[in-house]
């Protein structure tokens, strides 16, 4: 086994808004090993996004607040340490790529100059020397005649283009971990697969560690080698990306795969929705957040959150019913054959 | 390209689109407006559709898809060619005409946040086509017209006076459907309508769709992005790429048997969630991005990015056409 490079335990963040208390994240364990690629999958509001910025605590404070938890990056905890220090692990060893490449670049800088800014930043390169190295990032994440697309503005690049001037940037300090939101989000299909291309070849050639959040169970099953998925800020499931969708133990993550339509679907079936609306997070959460939703219920759920414990090898699950009870009330139940 | 993209004939034909075009002007200068170019942003496009059938209309963003849709409402007068609906040319239709029409054919908005007024209150929103239409006689009837609505569409009847903000997204959206069925159409245009939504709720209103359509006969144009929905609820489905559908078939022959380089990559590109499928599946990278409409290269559109390009694509235009049983494709490949 490969050595830990990130080890969260019980981080748990809130923030306090006029509403009331929201509660992001509810206390979160996992860890990440070296070279590897976990995927955090949840719908919006899991507190998935929400989990990964407090790790380099990137949460706007005030409303936000990381109330408690640790971080221990390659030994070092992060929670304690202070802010100025903490700057020379952002960007540098962990690095993050957002959701959005039009929002997330700077307009009026040219994308030169945004690549170079952390090379001088944390590499302390001189003007010629950065310029070089962002020469060799742009021509690593496939961008045409890189040395004359230096001194171009984010606006003459396509949405594709611009994800690769992201991952271009967050790879410029050779980090350790990639944090990656949502990336392939707000592109095209055939983008994506062009951006999830490259990204793991250069996983593969700088062996960096990726945190992958994303929605898209699609997405998941294709490079990711470990699964953690969300709910109302609580791991509810964690397992291999194989385990997760042969044998999958929640039902919130039965139910997400029994909802999605395939594209390799043989004949048309109805599909099996989730009922129900997402939880809302100002409620203080005393039962199972998934209780509301879920086809399986029973009295223990509405009186104790379950705690995610191990179901199975490298296999963590967060119900009080028994998997198996869940499989034979699917077999006989009226969701299965509802028309 | 004048026979019908039809499948085999099957059915009534409820709308005969022909050689659609939809350019936008692109102009330059302030006082004095000269233009200069244009965006072709739909090019020529034929097909049918048949009566309770649902076409499926997929494309990357800027393909346009939803420009067809809109094109085809009369939203965006065309610039060229024939929209035939129940045997009215709509491109020839205007006034007071044209908004009769407008009763047989609706729409299904992306964005359930922007596309209800949030000054409104669910029963004004769902209740407005009436007034426009003068459907509902009296106050009683539609009063009871929209309740009814409501509940077809799943949502509490109870909600009439509540706002937008007040309801979820995926509420929203079938706040959305409950407008457009208010006047009995028959034709939808759904642009997009479950891609703002989350996961868990997209599967809601896909059933949704389906529902109403098997109950009240509708026929549906789904507009989307996302192969997998648009196969799961599509009779067939035509793939669109840079103002040109490229490939029209019906769903499982389409998927299983494509004819045209681009529906290949875009299959392949598509991920699927099972682990143990995606490690065996080849993927096609495409290289390169979509090209400028406003100067679309010359030949096949595609032959600036496609894999398996001949000298021949780079200066001829591929015909639509039969390469049978209604498989219709634009590619030289596919000539002995």
């Amino acid at each position: 086994m490969s050595k830990t490079l990130l080890n969260v335990r019980d981080l748990e963040t809130k923030f306090f808004t006029q509403d009331g208390v929201v509660h992001a994240v509810n206390g979160i364990s996992y860890h990440v090993d070296e070279g590897e690629t976990v995927a955090i999958v949840g719908e919006s509001g899991s507190g998935k996004s929400v989990g990964v910025m407090s790790l380099i605590r990137l949460i706007a404070s005030p409303p936000g607040k990381i109330v408690n938890g640790s971080v221990v990056f390659d030994g070092q905890e992060l929670m304690d340490l202070a802010e100025e220090d903490l700057r020379h692990i952002r960007g540098n060893r962990i690095a993050m790529i957002f959701q959005d490449p039009m929002t997330s670049l700077n307009p009026v800088l040219t994308i030169g100059r945004q690549i170079t800014e952390s090379l001088e930043l944390h590499m302390s390169m001189n003007r010629s020397q950065s310029r070089e190295r962002a020469i060799e990032l742009l021509e690593l994440v496939g961008i045409p005649a890189a040395a004359n697309r230096l001194d171009d503005y984010p606006h003459q690049f396509s949405g594709g283009m611009r994800q690769r001037v992201m991952i271009a940037m967050g790879l410029s300090c050779n980090p350790q971990l990639l944090i990656a939101d949502e990336p392939t989000t707000a592109l095209d299909v055939t983008i994506q697969a062009q951006i999830i291309d490259l990204v793991d070849r250069l996983r593969k050639e700088l062996g960096m560690a990726i945190i992958w959040i994303t929605h898209d169970l699609g997405v998941v099953a294709g490079m990711a080698e470990r699964v953690i998925v969300m709910y109302s800020g609580f791991i509810i499931e964690a397992a291999t990306v194989n385990d997760l969708y042969a044998q999958p133990h929640h039902p919130y993550t039965l139910g997400l795969l029994r909802s999605i339509p395939r594209l390799d679907e043989a004949h048309k079936e109805r599909l099996v929705p989730i009922d129900g609306l997402p939880p809302d997070l100002l409620d203080e959460p005393s039962h199972c957040p998934f209780a509301p939703r879920c086809e399986f219920v029973i009295e223990k759920c509405w009186q104790e959150n379950p705690p995610l414990e191990t179901v199975a090898d490298d296999h963590l699950s967060a119900c009080w019913r028994d998997i198996s009870e869940i499989r034979l009330e699917l077999d006989a139940g009226p969701a299965g054959g509802a028309a | 390209m004048s026979e019908a993209a039809n499948m085999n004939g099957s059915g009534e034909v409820l709308l005969e689109v022909r050689d659609l075009k939809m350019h936008f002007p692109v102009t330059r200068g302030i006082l004095i407006q000269r233009q200069v170019g244009s965006i072709r942003a739909v090019d020529g496009l034929d097909f049918d559709l048949i009566k309770g059938e649902t076409l499926g209309l997929v494309g990357e963003s800027g393909c346009g898809k939803s420009t067809t849709g809109r094109a085809i409402l009369q939203l965006h007068r065309p610039t060229a060619g024939s929209v035939r609906f129940e045997g009215v040319e709509l491109t020839e239709t205007s006034g007071p005409d044209l908004r009769q029409m407008r009763r047989r054919m609706q729409m299904i908005f992306q964005d359930p946040y922007a596309s209800l007024n949030p000054r409104m209150t669910v029963g004004s929103i769902v209740g407005e086509p009436l007034d426009v239409h003068q459907l509902g006689n009296s106050k009683t009837d539609r009063q009871e017209r929209v309740r009814e609505l409501l509940e077809i569409v799943g949502l509490n009847p109870y909600f009439v006076n509540r706002y937008p903000h007040e309801f979820s997204g995926g509420q929203r959206q079938r706040i959305g459907v409950a407008r457009a069925l208010a006047v009995n159409p028959s034709f939808i245009v759904c642009d997009e309508p479950i891609s703002a939504l989350d996961v868990s709720i997209q599967a809601q209103v896909i059933n949704l769709l389906e529902d109403l359509q098997r109950e009240l006969q509708l026929t549906y144009l789904f507009i989307a992005h996302d192969l997998s929905v648009v196969r799961h609820i599509s009779d067939r489905i035509a793939v669109m790429y840079l103002g040109k559908i490229v490939e029209l078939a019906e769903r499982t022959e389409l998927y299983e048997n494509p004819r045209h380089p681009y529906t290949e990559a875009l299959l392949s590109a598509v991920p699927v969630p099972d682990p143990v499928v995606e490690a065996k599946r080849q993927r096609i990278i495409l290289e390169g991005d979509v090209p400028n409409p406003a100067s679309p290269p010359t030949g096949c559109n595609f032959s600036t990015r496609c894999p398996k390009a001949m000298d021949r694509c780079f200066q001829e235009e591929p015909e639509f056409r039969d390469v049978g049983d209604g498989h219709y494709a634009a590619c030289f490949l596919n000539e002995e």
